[in-house]
């Protein structure tokens, strides 16, 4: 699949305050069609914000967010979410099958209940994300990592083209972590698009393509090469020394 | 027992006690799950000044006009919550103690109001308070019956998005459903579930009809569809035993009994249900722990037999329980399933059965 120069993702002037706190302070960004962004900055610099105002989670008080050149309202069904894990009750009584189900309520709209071929398709979902013989498992009886599979899962149903997850990465095991950078790369090799909150720096080359550091503004935000310098490490993380340790927040 | 339900006034008693347990049974499983149980307290206590006030206005006590004024201020408060949360820095549990005890404090003071008045048509609204189930009237029932099968057909109509809502509201956002309209949708559910047992069960305590069947359903299933199903059976249940046994029984107030009933079941349900209940984790924990021990006394016998090649005197039950401790009642177990044989009175040894076991 050849790279096409049209932006997935624009992102213009964008700013978001609680109160009188600015979280986000007029943020430009462009994210490529088919490429892997890492969104990194330390805590509290706005990096789940920015996901949650570009999904209209979050009221911005000015800017806006482009989805393949249309406002998100307008391009809903393109656009998937993985929220961070830690934000649902893993106890919630329901089964792997049915959280992945809930992929499909969009596009089924009011009322409709999911049939055979949602089910058929969060199993497909399911398979490429390795959790094929858990369909029936209780939610609360997952580890972390195959919570965030489930996640994935449920976006992966969404049959988007451009991908928010928050966190992907986060606390999550060894195996898991290859599945999902595999399911990454595979996302990319079909044309879709994902913005990823992340927190290790250290992987930020390995896995993405590009990069955008925040810190309530935009430092930085391009290709891996180019953006991902020492020099704006330094300005994103206020010259800390320890900005290539891991979680360099 | 049977001959009681030819009664018409038990029947009506029962069958309105049933409705209000149903409904607030099965809706009270979202509360819960979205932890809104002390919102439900809160919707009860608020609702007293709107039936006194309900009747103040009206002279009626007709259900209808007592009910429509409980959800009123019922549904006034939990908006009152919400705006005290967002526009002041007071938070959540506190401003749902504030709008209880105020609403409730209001509440309390017109019906001292209302009794010192001096016609006798007040008589009776005082019931709202512990609540009386053996004045249910047929008119009564209807009200309830009717509200009751609204608010569950529209729960079971929006199934889907009430799920997304409890589960992860966020995410159903980001698909486009409108979460705050769902919010208040439900709450609205919450409020009219809550208003049509206000007179059997009383404001005091109608919050525990919202949260103790779920909390006795949850132990049996990890579904939520069986979950909110069992709810409002187990709701059910409290309010008809509750109610028959309360009115069969002279001055005992029907809200604290089918409550009782109610936290009967939550504590029979925590002992004893299925795989999340205390008993049987307990015998659970029992069964692998006795498994452990026949184990390790296999294992002894082996690693004896081991070392003692040509011993075939077998060997003691008192070296065995050196070894790992207790080994009598084990080595009896393991004879009688045919994994050791004893060759004399304290003398054992491992059969072919039985090391096969071991040495696995």
């Amino acid at each position: 699949m050849s790279v096409e120069h049209e932006a997935a993702v624009e992102v213009t002037d964008l700013t978001v305050a609680f109160g009188e706190k600015p979280v986000l302070w007029d943020v430009d960004l462009e994210v490529p069609q088919g490429t892997l962004m890492a969104v990194v900055g330390p805590n509290g610099a706005g990096k789940t914000t920015l996901i949650r105002a570009i999904l209209g989670l979050v009221k911005p008080a000015a800017g806006q967010a482009l989805v393949h050149g249309r406002p998100y309202a307008e391009q809903r069904r393109r656009v998937a979410y993985v929220p961070q894990r830690g934000s649902v009750d893993w106890d919630f009584p329901t089964s792997v099958l049915d959280v992945v189900l809930m992929g499909r309520y969009g596009k089924l709209g009011w009322v409709r209940r999911p049939g055979s071929d949602d089910r058929a398709a969060a199993r497909e979902a399911l398979e490429q994300v390795g959790m094929t013989e858990l369909a029936g498992r209780q939610i609360s009886q997952l580890s972390g990592g195959q919570q965030q599979r489930v996640f994935l899962a449920r976006a992966l149903v969404q049959h988007a083209d451009v991908y928010f997850m928050d966190e992907p990465f986060q606390g999550v095991d060894a195996t898991t972590e290859r599945a999902i950078v595999e399911l990454l790369r595979e996302l990319r090799s079909r044309g879709k698009t994902v913005v990823a909150v992340h927190h290790d720096l250290q992987t930020v080359p390995e896995y993405f393509d590009q990069v955008t550091l925040l810190n309530v503004r935009r430092i930085a935000s391009g290709p891996v090469a180019e953006a991902f310098t020492e020099e704006n490490l330094r300005r994103t993380y206020g010259g800390r020394a320890a900005v290539f340790g891991r979680n360099g927040a | 027992m049977l001959d009681l339900f030819d009664d018409y006034t038990l029947r009506t008693v029962a069958l309105g006690s049933a409705a209000l347990g149903l409904t607030s049974g099965a809706l009270g499983t979202f509360a819960v799950l979205r932890r809104q149980s002390l919102l439900g307290d809160a919707i009860s206590h608020a609702a007293l000044p709107g039936v006194a006030i309900a009747f103040l206005l009206t002279g009626s006590k007709a259900p209808l006009v007592l009910v429509a004024g409980a959800a009123v201020a019922g549904f006034l408060g939990t908006l009152v919550v919400m705006s005290v949360v967002r526009t002041t820095r007071v938070k959540y549990d506190t401003a749902l103690g504030i709008v209880l005890s105020v609403f409730f404090g209001f509440g309390l003071v017109l019906l001292t109001f209302i009794q010192r008045r001096p016609d006798a048509s007040q008589a009776g609204l005082d019931r709202f308070l512990f609540g009386q189930a053996a004045g249910l009237l047929q008119r009564d029932l209807v009200t309830m019956a009717v509200l009751g099968g609204i608010a569950l057909g529209t729960m079971l109509l929006v199934w889907k998005e009430l799920k997304l809502l409890a589960f992860d509201p966020d995410y159903g956002a980001s698909l486009g459903f409108p979460i705050r309209a769902l919010d208040v949708l439900m709450t609205s559910l919450l409020v009219v579930a809550i208003v049509i047992g206000l007179q059997t069960v009383g404001v005091v305590l109608m919050a525990a009809m919202v949260i103790a069947p779920f909390a006795a359903a949850r132990q049996w299933t990890d579904r939520l569809g069986v979950a909110a199903g069992l709810a409002g059976l187990f709701g059910a249940l409290a309010g008809v035993v509750g109610s028959v046994i309360s009115s069969q029984t002279e001055r005992l107030p029907t809200g604290p009994t089918i409550v009782l009933c109610a936290t009967a079941m939550v504590v029979v349900s925590l002992v004893a249900a299925g795989r999340r209940g205390l008993l049987w984790r307990e015998l659970r924990g029992r069964r692998d722990r006795r498994k452990l021990r026949l184990a390790a006394v296999l294992a002894d016998l082996l690693e004896l037999e081991r070392q003692h090649p040509d011993a075939h005197r077998g060997h003691s039950a008192a070296v065995l329980s050196v070894m790992s401790g207790g080994a009598k009642p084990s080595l009896e177990e393991l004879e009688r399933r045919g994994q050791v044989k004893r060759l004399g009175d304290d003398a054992w040894e491992l059969t072919d059965a039985g090391r096969e076991l071991a040495q696995r």
